[in-house]
């Protein structure tokens, strides 16, 4: 947290940017003024659509083709923007570099962690192949990936995400830049990997001395690291200075919200003696992965000896980090995947029951994704979405009363019906997590399996659809199976948790238990790396 | 169930679903759209040209064998005499004095027999002349005024070695090139999405049993197929696009099933499944409805190659036949007459790389306007 050089490194000034659409221009970000000192940390704070990124992106020279610029990004007392490629490629990527959000993809399957990390600097900075081997293992230490001399063999899908996020930052510090731009660099990964990164790139910065330009939407991750915040709004900074103020007294009521985000309250309590609606006793799920030429097949247990039973009306929470089977278990759950043990619903055991058999009982056991864009079939109106579970469930009702049914089901999530013949791609995130929710509700099922419903949504919108399912619960005495790896909305919602890690339970009991006094290690864990990432505005 | 709800009264606001985008796109390419309007005036003429023509496909005009495209009328003015005189020295009679009046032949002639009246039969049988009367016989009837009107007629595109009409050929060819064009293509696409989103969906044995299936007709040889219908079934115009829609599909079915296997991850599809929605009901709302955007691409570049498909079957003797023509047919007549009769190439070709063309283009702007990466 260096403030000692007044001098900005990094000059945004009057910055606009337009997308021609074929139904008019996009205004996505409208005079926008950043600046940014050496060495400091500022982060760009916004909900998505706010034009956080896009600003950033303007200033590298990376829109889209169908975008326009105006304004002045002024670095080192020279105007970036507009720049030939040519020029621009002297700055960009050299000495003001980006990480982005998915680790994933940013990095060429077809090439070793080494060979991609060596390139740039043969290319661009003419050193030898040899030397820039030995700059990037040295890179690779920097950035705290263990067994360098292992890992720069490596191909990406060998690595991690976060391992893969560090290889990113380490290409990115390459040539001693002077700004990193971070573009959400975390929101792809675990919580845990999550704090780790924020403290690695806490402690380049303290070493390296380098400005870093954090975009985010997560307010606890700015408090953490940021010295100064820019809250964007509809491609408008709305409020701007420091973190301490800004978090103590916002002025801005979109900061306000955007502070007041946090998934509150916690669900009211269920009578303990309501009849079990779903037992699940030692359920397991293997894969078996297929022999290689030289490596033999071995069985993968995504779900290992797993116990529950659910009594209706209550909200079990499953909790755990990515590849900890949770999701797994939820599809095995709803018999969508072949797995062993016995699963009760209703009374009635349903374990081995074939598709055909399964049908019936499906309206009363409901499933609802995490992807609220690839979970909603693009070619279909809304409201022939919500209604055709009604198609297969209730087949003697005409195409009016259906359409009334989805226009109910529209109008409790709080959609209009009006726009019940829209296609999904016109609807927001929120919205469309919401349709996929009314598509559930049309059913009137019993129990309804939440797959990281609020995952993929901002703050503001994750509060609704939580305010939205506990209402939905108590209207419906619905039975929730939630899973999520996220601890606060969990909190918010469920009665019980079950902390898994590596398809097997680690710890399981009521909410309350488990958040006040985690007996596991591994939750404790969790929990911590929650508490650094998330706003607890109390504390602070 | 409450039997009305306020809502549902209004109006729903109609939305824009990813179809109407993509027209809009396509609307904006202009090679797209022009070519639209040049494929749209070729069919117009194919459909319509044959009736308004004065000619009729099959008629042969001898006197007019390869006669080269004039925009003027035939006969050509300087040909008129010597034809008239060769007719009627056919006719056996001798030529006193030969006058045009305007469009009529005014000839005296003289025999030293009696003419014959019918005389009159030479001069009508040709086509150049019609409506030959004698009159004004002298009184030993040796001599006589022979009167013919000169029947004018237009070859715009020329004539082909049979002496028929090229511009009502070319016509109604592209009927018959474009219908199997067009059916042929249904015929694929019809078999070819609905066996490969069916291959792909159920997938494991019974994918790979329906796959190899198709790779077994794969290898059949094309032309040994085609025989083997045509001795079965007898030649028929019908037997064309079944045998041609028989073997394209298979491209289709495999185009279509890689969709699928990747569409079936969708969570759409998965969502479905939770919700008890039949394999049926999946294939048919969720899984093909999205595969269509790469299967109308490949339908107007399927349209071009089964054109010349065809005119492969014609040529080989097993597509359509005489008097009945097809653009393939045409340009292949036209290929051996290009030493003395360029113009029989060069019409049907003009029509066929048009029609070519213009689908080419149609689909380039088509698979722009579907591209899911402009979205």
């Amino acid at each position: 947290m260096t403030e000692t050089d007044t001098n900005p490194v990094l000059t945004i000034s009057g910055l606009t940017v337009d997308f021609d659409t074929p139904t008019g221009p996009v205004h996505a970000v409208r005079g926008v003024d950043i600046n940014v000192r050496a060495g400091e940390t500022v982060a760009i704070v916004g909900e998505s659509g706010s034009g956080k990124s896009q600003t950033m992106m303007a200033a590298m020279g990376l829109l889209a083709s169908n975008g326009r610029t105006s304004g002045e990004v002024t670095y080192q007392d020279r105007n970036i923007l507009g720049m030939s490629v040519r020029e621009l490629n002297q700055v960009r990527g050299k000495k003001i570099t980006m990480i982005f959000q998915e680790p994933m993809t940013s990095l060429d399957p077809l090439y070793t962690i080494g060979r991609q990390l060596a390139e740039p600097m043969v290319v661009h900075g003419g050193l030898s192949w040899k030397a820039a081997q030995a700059k990037a293992l040295e890179l690779l230490a920097l950035v705290n990936i263990p067994e360098p001399e292992r890992k720069i063999k490596a191909y990406p899908y060998e690595l991690s995400g976060g391992q893969r996020q560090r290889v990113m930052i380490a290409m990115a510090l390459a040539n001693d830049p002077d700004v990193l731009i971070a573009d959400e660099p975390t929101t792809a990964l675990d919580v845990t990997t999550q704090a780790q990164i924020l403290e690695l790139l806490a402690d380049l910065q303290k070493r390296l001395g380098m400005a870093v330009i954090f975009i985010t939407h997560d307010l606890g991750i700015v408090r953490k690291i940021a010295d100064r915040v820019y809250v964007m709004k509809d491609g408008e900074v709305v409020e701007t200075g420091e973190t301490r103020p800004i978090f103590e007294t916002p002025a801005h009521p979109y900061t306000r919200m955007l502070l007041d985000a946090e998934p509150t309250g916690s669900k009211a309590v269920v009578d303990p003696k309501a009849p079990i609606l779903l037992e699940a006793q030692k359920i397991q799920v293997a894969f078996a992965l297929d022999a290689g030429f030289l490596t033999p097949s071995h069985v993968l247990k995504a779900v290992d000896d797993v116990s529950f039973s659910l009594r209706r009306g209550q909200t079990l929470g499953i909790v755990g980090e990515s590849g900890s089977g949770k999701s797994t278990l939820g599809r095995a759950v709803l018999n969508l995947l072949p797995a062993s043990g016995r699963v009760v619903f209703n009374g009635e055991l349903i374990s081995g029951k074939n598709r055909a058999s399964m049908r019936a009982l499906r309206r009363n056991m409901q499933l609802v994704f995490q992807d609220p864009f690839g979970s909603l079939s693009p070619r279909l109106t809304v409201g022939q979405i919500i209604s055709e579970g009604l198609l297969v469930h209730e087949p003697s009702l005409s195409a009016r009363e259906r359409d009334e049914r989805a226009c109910q089901a529209l109008e409790e999530v709080a959609l209009d019906p009006v726009m019940r013949n829209r296609y999904p791609h016109e609807f927001s995130g929120g919205q469309r997590q919401r349709i996929a929710i009314a598509r559930t509700m049309v059913l009137k099922p019993d129990l309804v399996v939440l797959d990281e419903p609020t995952s993929a949504l901002d703050r503001t919108i994750q509060k609704q659809i939580v305010d939205l399912l506990r209402d939905l619960q108590t209207a419906h005495g619905l039975t929730y199976l939630f899973i999520s790896h996220d601890l606060a909305v969990v909190r918010a919602i469920a009665d019980t948790v079950m902390v898994m890690q590596r398809g097997k339970v680690v710890e399981a009991g009521q909410t309350e238990d488990i958040f006040e006094a985690p007996q596991s290690a591994y939750t404790r864990e969790l929990i911590g790396a929650a508490l650094l990432t998330q706003s607890h505005l109390a504390e602070g | 169930m409450t039997p009305t709800s306020l809502e549902t009264g209004k109006t729903p606001a109609k939305g824009r679903s990813l179809w109407d985008d993509a027209r809009d796109r396509l609307l904006a390419n202009r090679a797209a759209v022009a070519s639209m309007i040049v494929l749209s005036a070729i069919t117009l003429i194919s459909i319509l040209g044959p009736m308004l023509s004065p000619h009729s496909f099959d008629k042969v005009y001898r006197g007019y064998v390869k006669v080269p495209a004039s925009l003027s009328a035939y006969p050509k003015p300087d040909e008129i005499e010597p034809a008239f005189r060769t007719l009627l020295k056919r006719a056996r009679v001798t030529i006193v004095d030969y006058a045009r009046e305007g469009d009529e032949v005014v000839v005296d002639i003289t025999s030293k027999r009696e003419i014959d009246p019918r005389t009159v039969r030479y001069v009508d049988r040709s086509d150049m002349f019609e409506n030959a009367v004698l009159e004004g016989f002298a009184a030993d009837k040796k001599s006589a005024v022979l009167r013919a009107d000169i029947n004018f007629v237009h070859f715009y595109f020329g004539t082909d070695a049979n002496g028929r009409d090229m511009m009502t050929r070319t016509f109604i060819a592209g009927r018959v090139s474009l219908t199997i064009g067009l059916l042929a293509t249904v015929v694929a696409i019809t078999i070819g999405v609905i066996y490969g989103a069916t291959s792909g969906y159920l997938g494991g044995r019974i994918d790979q049993m329906m796959m190899r299936v198709v790779d077994v007709l794969y290898s059949l040889p094309f032309i040994f197929f085609v025989i083997m219908l045509v001795v079965f079934f007898g030649r028929n115009f019908i037997l064309m696009f079944i045998a041609v829609g028989a073997v394209e599909w298979l491209d289709m079915a495999r185009i279509v099933r890689g969709q699928t296997l990747t569409i079936k991850r969708q969570e759409y599809v998965q969502a479905a499944e939770a919700m008890g929605v039949s394999d049926g009901g999946i294939l048919k709302r969720h899984i093909i409805p999205n595969t269509l955007g790469p299967v109308v691409v490949y339908m107007t570049l399927l349209v071009p190659k089964v054109i010349l498909l065809e005119s492969f079957l014609s040529f080989l003797g097993l597509g359509v036949q005489e008097p009945m023509t097809s653009w393939g047919v045409l340009i292949s007549e036209g290929a051996r007459n290009l030493q003395g009769a360029p113009w029989m190439l060069i019409f049907p070709s003009i029509f066929l790389t048009s029609t070519l063309f213009a689908l080419n283009f149609i689909g380039d702007g088509l698979r722009d306007a579907l591209d899911p990466k402009d979205r």
